[in-house]
C-alpha cells in the first residue's frame, strides 16, 4: 500500500508540472507576441511595454510556479505517506 | 539525495526559539543593510557626496515608482515600500555568495513579509478611510460580494507568499539539482538567470505591496490595470 502510493505520487508529481505547465506556457507566448507587436508599432514606449511585460510575465509564471509547488508537496510532504 | 525544501532544520536552540540558517542570515543582511543606512546617513550635507547622491537616486527611484503606482504622495509609504524592495533583493542575490541559502527560499520569511503587508494594508486603509470607510470597501460594488472580497484579501496575500517563495526556491532547487547531475561551474547560467529572476520577484512584490495599500488608501475606487492581476 505504502509503495503504491509513492509510486501514484511520483506519477501525480509528474503530471502536475506538465499540464500545470501547459496553460502558463500558451499564455506567455500570447503575452510576448502582444507586447512585440506593440513595441514594432510603438517602438518609443519599448521602456514601459517591457517592464509590465515583465510584471505581467511574471504573474502567468506563478501558475506554473504554484504547479511546481503542490509537485514539491506531494513529494516531500505528503501526508498519506508514513 | 536532494533534501525537502519545506523543512528546514534547527541549528540550536535560543530557549524555547528553534534557530535556523534562514533566521541567522536574515539577521546578517538587516545588520548590513542597517550599517550601511546609518554610514551614508550620518553625514549628510546639502552640497551631496557621492555616496549621498547614490542614495537619494535610489530614494528618488522608489519615490516615483509609489507615485505612479499608489497615485500619492510616498512620504508615508517610503519606509515600509523600500524596506521591502531593497531586503528582499538583497536576500534573493543572497544566493550568489556561495554556501548562503537565501532566505526568501524558505516559507517563513515570504509569509513574514506577507503578513507585514496584509496588517500595513489593513492599517493604512484603516487610517485614512477610518473604519466604517475601511469596512465599506468590502461592500463594492454590491454588499453580495463581501464573502468574494474578504477571500480575495486572503488569496492575494496567499499568492504573495507562494509567488516569491516558489520562484526563489525552485530557482536554488533547479541548481542543486544541476551541481548533482552535471557538477561543478554547470549551474553558473542558472545562477545568472536567477539574478534576474530575484530582481523581478522583489520588484512584483513590491509592486503588489503597493497595489494592495493603494487600493487600500484610494479616494475614489479606480480600475488600475495592475489591481485585477494580484490572483
Amino acid at each position: 500500500m505504502e509503495h503504491a502510493i509513492q509510486l501514484i505520487s511520483i506519477f501525480s508529481a509528474a503530471m502536475a508540472v506538465s499540464f500545470g505547465a501547459i496553460g502558463p506556457a500558451l499564455g506567455e507566448g500570447r503575452a510576448v507576441a502582444a507586447a512585440m507587436d506593440a513595441i514594432a508599432r510603438q517602438p518609443d514606449s519599448a521602456g514601459t511595454v517591457s517592464r509590465t511585460l515583465f510584471v505581467g510575465l511574471a504573474m502567468i509564471e506563478t501558475m506554473a510556479i504554484y504547479a511546481l509547488v503542490v509537485a514539491l508537496l506531494v513529494l516531500f510532504a505528503n501526508p498519506f505517506v508514513k | 539525495m536532494i533534501h525537502s525544501p519545506l523543512e528546514t532544520k534547527a541549528l540550536f536552540h535560543v530557549g524555547p526559539v528553534a534557530v535556523t540558517e534562514a533566521v541567522i542570515i536574515t539577521w546578517v543582511i538587516m545588520a548590513a543593510l542597517v550599517g550601511f543606512a546609518i554610514a551614508v546617513t550620518c553625514r549628510l550635507s546639502a552640497v551631496p557626496s557621492k555616496k549621498q547622491t547614490v542614495l537619494e537616486l535610489f530614494v528618488g527611484a522608489i519615490d516615483d515608482q509609489i507615485r505612479s503606482t499608489m497615485q500619492v504622495e510616498p512620504g508615508p509609504y517610503r519606509a515600509l515600500i523600500g524596506t521591502i524592495f531593497i531586503f528582499i533583493l538583497v536576500a534573493n542575490w543572497s544566493s550568489l555568495i556561495p554556501g548562503v541559502e537565501p532566505p526568501t527560499a524558505h516559507l517563513e520569511t515570504d509569509a513574514a513579509w506577507a503578513a507585514i503587508v496584509f496588517c500595513a494594508t489593513i492599517f493604512y486603509g484603516v487610517r485614512t478611510r477610518g473604519l466604517a470607510g475601511y469596512l465599506r470597501t468590502f461592500t463594492e460594488p454590491t454588499w453580495i460580494m463581501i464573502p468574494l472580497n474578504i477571500v480575495e484579501q486572503i488569496t492575494r496575500i496567499f499568492s504573495l507568499i507562494v509567488r516569491l517563495f516558489g520562484n526563489i526556491m525552485s530557482g536554488v532547487f533547479i541548481g542543486a539539482i544541476v551541481l548533482s547531475l552535471a557538477g561543478l561551474f554547470v549551474p553558473i547560467p542558472f545562477m545568472a538567470l536567477d539574478v534576474l529572476t530575484g530582481a523581478i520577484q522583489a520588484y512584483i512584490f513590491t509592486v503588489l505591496a503597493m497595489v494592495f495599500i493603494g487600493a487600500a488608501v484610494a479616494q475614489e475606487p479606480q480600475e488600475s490595470p495592475t489591481s485585477q492581476k494580484g490572483k
